[in-house]
């Protein structure tokens, strides 16, 4: 019998193909596509740190403009982010808990900036902010338009986190246990909601580095702006800022992912990515 | 019964060292809080949940609300939580009408059905959160908490995340996370519905001995009758927003109020009958007995009668011939056809049984004892 209980056990220790052996055994379809996926992102990028060259990239950081579109971009993508949750968060809480029937709605709402054009938003914020001429002077006014933008994104994920979680039960037993709605939204909500959070502020951050059409027509030199201004300059140099900031901007991606996977699985949660929100998983009785 | 004291003895200190009021003796105990639902009606859409529905709970009581889905058994529960609101009546704790209260306010302690440990909380930390949220110190906190979870059973468990906890044991937590706060009312909502039927027997079983222990008021929401029956000093039945009967578990079973009750509880045979003597006595099998007060004093009635109630035995000239057995252990219960198509089923001992295949004529009688008697099915 002991025999047969170690047999069994060593049976299930050692799969029944080898890992190494299912990882061959990869149908030939996938490497193709995989290959072919590969050439289409990394040949552009390739071919551009071709035209670049290396020395380019030195020369990046001393290049007029380079320092303060850069910095502009940044603090542009912190309000937007700061707002944008802001919003969001207690707006998405309130409708999950006592609106349900308009959630609905608010998907709906929520995809009009996919659906209208930049332009038309443009045209809008410019018409409305002609009362403050403060305002539309001022770079933040794109933080403003830049929340609109990224609002799509940033609810769906606020609203996939909220999906995972048994909100209305939570807050009850907050409130039973004697706290108000601050205490339980800052102590209680806000802790489950990292991933979602994160995937937000990530598809925020992702934006707003990103974003050339509103910049431009507002007539605000960010990041993206400054380099199909410097193109015109010296294109070795702006192909070269390109690379860089897409490298950049991909580690900081990397890095919110890393340390919100890192939180949400000490918690029981999954794997931070940018559009899902894992949720709490219980184990049976 | 001399370690139940002992471990009463050793929790008691416990609790007393932590500041929760520890009472000892049956529940009912001095120093509980009073709980009056008075008239509360709530209307949802075109649905009445609550109809006018009253309810005494004394301090240290039990009472479990028990009804199929639908009764307003929840609402009523949510309503003294201070999660829904009534549109008429009142709740008074301990005299005084709580409900302009906010739910945050009211000193009540809740288990929820669906596990409601907050995911960012160890065991611990989710204890804790009461007391934190009543500016209790760090260590103070701490400690009460290790204690609560000590009391639950939970201490090698403290450090750890509710999703490595198993429902039972999230549960347990919960429980002691309600009870961390000194609760003036314990509310429980099905809180056991979640779980298997082992681990459900325990907690059942835990639940009932600390609810005793700390005499805590309690009301408790279930649809499980045998749940009710065994926690609760009394048990409310309820039936489309109204409290059918609230009696002792051993009074709804023996001697329900009405038709609902007594089918609602247990397992009831309908008879047909006929009443007679202007109501007071009914004939039911050829035995005429008295009729509990209460129900119709004319036209076509059934009469209400438990399986162990009845007794069967063999006959060749009876009048039912058995159709089936289901053995339950000591009893077995045998269904047998009236002559008429009425179907019974009659609880015998498993020794008895064996002479009850299916075919087997018998006669079924009843005992000379009062009977509820019910207006007939087809004409309810």
């Amino acid at each position: 019998m002991a025999a047969l209980t170690r047999a069994i056990e060593s049976e299930g220790r050692t799969p029944l193909v080898p890992a190494s052996r299912r990882r061959r055994s990869l149908p030939a379809w996938r490497w193709v596509v995989l290959l072919i996926t590969a050439v289409y992102f990394l040949l552009p990028l390739w071919g551009a740190l071709r035209f670049s060259g290396i020395s380019a990239f030195s020369g990046v950081i001393g290049e007029a403009g380079f320092g303060s579109s850069l910095w502009l971009s940044v603090r542009l993508a912190i309000v937007t982010t700061a707002i944008t949750l802001a919003l969001m968060v207690p707006t998405a809480v309130y409708v999950h808990l006592r609106l349900p029937h308009l959630r609905r709605v608010l998907d709906s709402v929520t995809i009009l900036p996919i659906v209208i054009p930049p332009v038309v938003l443009i045209i809008g914020v410019l018409q409305i902010t002609k009362v403050t001429p403060s305002l539309q002077e001022s770079p933040y006014l794109l933080a403003l338009e830049y929340v609109i933008l990224s609002m799509p994104f940033a609810y769906r994920s606020i609203d996939a986190g909220l999906r995972a979680l048994d909100l209305k039960t939570l807050t009850e037993a907050s409130s039973n246990l004697g706290a108000g709605w601050v205490v339980t939204l800052w102590r209680v909500i806000l802790p489950n909601l990292t991933t979602a959070l994160l995937s937000a502020t990530v598809l925020t951050v992702a934006l707003v580095l990103g974003e050339y059409t509103m910049a431009t027509l507002d007539l605000f030199q960010t990041f993206p702006v400054w380099i199909v201004v410097n193109d015109q300059v010296s294109a070795q140099v702006s192909v070269a800022a390109s690379l860089l900031a897409l490298f950049v901007t991909w580690l900081v991606l990397m890095l919110i992912t890393l340390i919100g996977t890192r939180q949400s699985r000490r918690r029981g949660g999954g794997e931070v990515t940018l559009f899902t929100a894992a949720a709490p998983q219980t184990i049976g009785n | 019964m001399a370690t139940n004291e002992t471990t009463a003895h050793a929790t008691g200190a416990a609790l007393a060292a932590t500041g929760v009021a520890a009472t000892s003796g049956p529940a009912g105990a001095s120093g509980g809080t009073s709980v009056s639902l008075r008239d509360l009606t709530r209307v949802f859409g075109a649905t009445r949940a609550l109809n006018e529905m009253s309810l005494e709970i004394a301090p240290g009581e039990l009472v479990a609300l028990l009804g199929p889905s639908g009764c307003g058994k929840t609402t009523a529960l949510r309503i003294v939580a201070g999660f829904e609101y009534a549109d008429a009546g009142e709740v008074l704790i301990d005299g005084k009408d709580i409900s302009g209260v906010a739910a945050a306010k009211r000193d009540m302690g809740m288990v929820f059905q669906s596990y409601s440990l907050f995911p960012n909380m160890t065991a611990l930390d989710n204890v804790a959160f009461g007391l934190r949220m009543r500016k209790v110190g760090g260590g103070a906190r701490r400690k009460q908490a290790a204690e609560l979870l000590d009391m639950v059973g939970l201490s090698p468990q403290a450090g750890q995340w509710p999703h490595q906890l198993s429902g039972g044991q999230q549960q347990r937590v919960a429980l002691a996370r309600a009870l961390a706060i000194e609760p003036r009312v314990l509310l429980l909502d099905e809180p056991l519905s979640a779980l298997d039927a082992k681990v459900r027997l325990q907690l059942r079983e835990q639940i009932r001995t600390l609810q005793q222990r700390l005499g805590t008021t309690t009301l408790f929401v279930t649809h499980d009758q045998e749940e009710a029956l065994s926690m609760a000093d009394r048990v409310g039945v309820m039936r489309a927003g109204r409290l059918e009967q609230v009696a002792e578990p051993a009074e709804l079973y023996s001697r329900p109020a009405t038709a609902f009750v007594a089918e609602f509880v247990g397992t009831m045979n309908r008879l047909p009958a006929e009443l007679g003597g202007g109501g007071t006595v009914v004939t039911v099998l050829g035995t005429t007995v008295p009729a509990q007060e209460g129900g119709p004093s004319s036209g076509p009635v059934d009469a209400l009668v438990r399986p162990e109630n009845l007794t069967v035995t063999a006959a060749e000239d009876g009048n039912g011939i058995v159709t089936g057995r289901t053995f339950l252990g000591a009893v077995t219960r045998v269904a047998v056809r009236l002559s008429g198509d009425t179907e019974v089923a009659v609880d015998v001992s498993s020794g008895a049984a064996t002479a009850m295949a299916p075919g087997t004529a018998v006669q079924v009688s009843l005992p000379a004892a009062p009977v509820l008697v019910s207006p007939r099915a087809a004409d309810q």
